[in-house]
């Protein structure tokens, strides 16, 4: 048990000094880097309707969809901030 | 024709109007000819830190509304000739000011003047656009924390939609020691997340404290390792080629380096 536990101790120590992110220095850049994606991306609500635009403009040539429906936005999670895009789809055009 | 520099930071706290006082004081020091704006208006502070709130007659409101013409509102350094400051007006707001009269300001100041430092609010409002107004450059100021490099991130955009572009990152109140234990964010981890040219590094220094109790500059201090990153920090503005002071810990070893001359 002793043993185990001066293991540790001596692992916990090495990790402490090569490891550069042990502290809490490594979660602060982290969590910066997650939310500044998500300050900045949120920031521009032209860019989003713009990019709204863009992506009805290509998914229409391919199916018919409900354009009051569709929305894009960011969703954001423990640790990952993603584009979902909701597109609800009215009819799907017949290929040859 | 001189060149106006405003100096931001988003949060509140963080050392603007330190930053100022310091490298204004550095400048002058120089042999530059200096002024010194107050832009926070309603919340005057440089006066104090300054140590020149004994000499106020006329602020900026009452230069801007023409009451008082420019040169008599313009205070006299107890330290330096060449080195004025124009105080904020404490019993008005922010709204007492338009972009475009600062901007005027600004430019009449630039033919007097070498260097115009503008000491900004906090916050993004009315104060924010007033004060960045006339700036030809902006250097953000931001310590090592999470809630100051998230707002000074959102600066670094809004003085893009303002045509300041290119800001210059100030570090400020860096404590090498947590660093070393990676308990604090480093120098290149802020410079990443920001992606803005570092200006230089100021150390965490209780100094800083009993200089604004007395009104006096740092840089006014031989011993004072804030002062002496702030004076490396005004000749990099000036254009010399400074290396950014390494703020290694102070340990015994560098005391006796520097205390043998070896280094700076």
């Amino acid at each position: 048990m002793s043993q185990k536990g001066r293991g540790g101790g001596f692992l916990d120590l090495i990790t402490r000094v090569l490891g550069r992110d042990e502290g809490s220095r490594g979660t602060a850049k982290e969590r910066l880097k997650l939310v500044l994606i998500h300050d900045r991306a949120s920031l521009s609500p032209e860019l989003l309707e713009a990019l709204r635009a863009d992506m009805m403009k290509v998914i229409t040539a391919y199916m018919d969809i409900d354009s009051e429906g569709f929305k894009v936005e960011f969703e954001r999670s423990e640790d990952t901030v993603a584009l979902v895009a909701n597109i609800p789809i009215v009819a799907v055009k017949r290929h040859a | 024709m001189g060149e106006a520099i405003v100096i931001t930071s988003g949060k509140g706290g963080v050392g603007k109007t330190t930053t100022t006082a310091n490298l204004g004081a550095a400048l002058a020091n120089m042999g530059h000819r200096v002024v010194l704006v107050d832009a926070d208006i309603g919340l005057r502070n440089l006066d104090v830190v300054m140590g020149l709130e004994n000499r106020i007659v006329y602020d900026l409101v009452d230069v801007v509304e023409g009451f008082a013409k420019l040169k008599p509102a313009l205070i006299k350094d107890k330290r330096f000739d060449n080195l004025f400051l124009l105080p904020a007006a404490q019993t008005r707001d922010k709204n007492a000011v338009s972009p475009e009269q600062m901007r005027q300001l600004v430019s009449d100041l630039k033919q007097e003047f070498d260097w115009v430092i503008i000491d900004c609010p906090a916050g993004i409002e009315q104060g924010f656009r007033n004060a960045v107004a006339g700036a030809d450059r902006a250097v953000v100021v931001a310590t090592p924390e999470v809630s100051s490099v998230r707002d000074a991130d959102r600066i670094v955009g809004l003085l893009e939609a303002q045509e300041v572009p290119k800001p210059l990152l100030l570090v400020n109140r860096l404590r090498p020691a947590m660093v070393k234990r990676g308990e604090m964010m480093d120098i290149d981890d802020i410079i990443e997340i920001l992606a803005i040219e570092l200006l230089g590094v100021v150390p965490e220094d209780e100094g800083i404290v009993m200089s604004s109790n007395r009104g006096e500059p740092a840089v006014l201090s031989d011993r004072s390792k804030a002062g002496d990153a702030y004076k490396n920090i005004a000749r990099r503005l000036a254009g010399e080629a400074v290396p950014v002071l390494a703020v290694a810990e102070d340990g015994l070893f560098t005391r006796l380096r520097r205390l043998m001359g070896w280094s700076g």
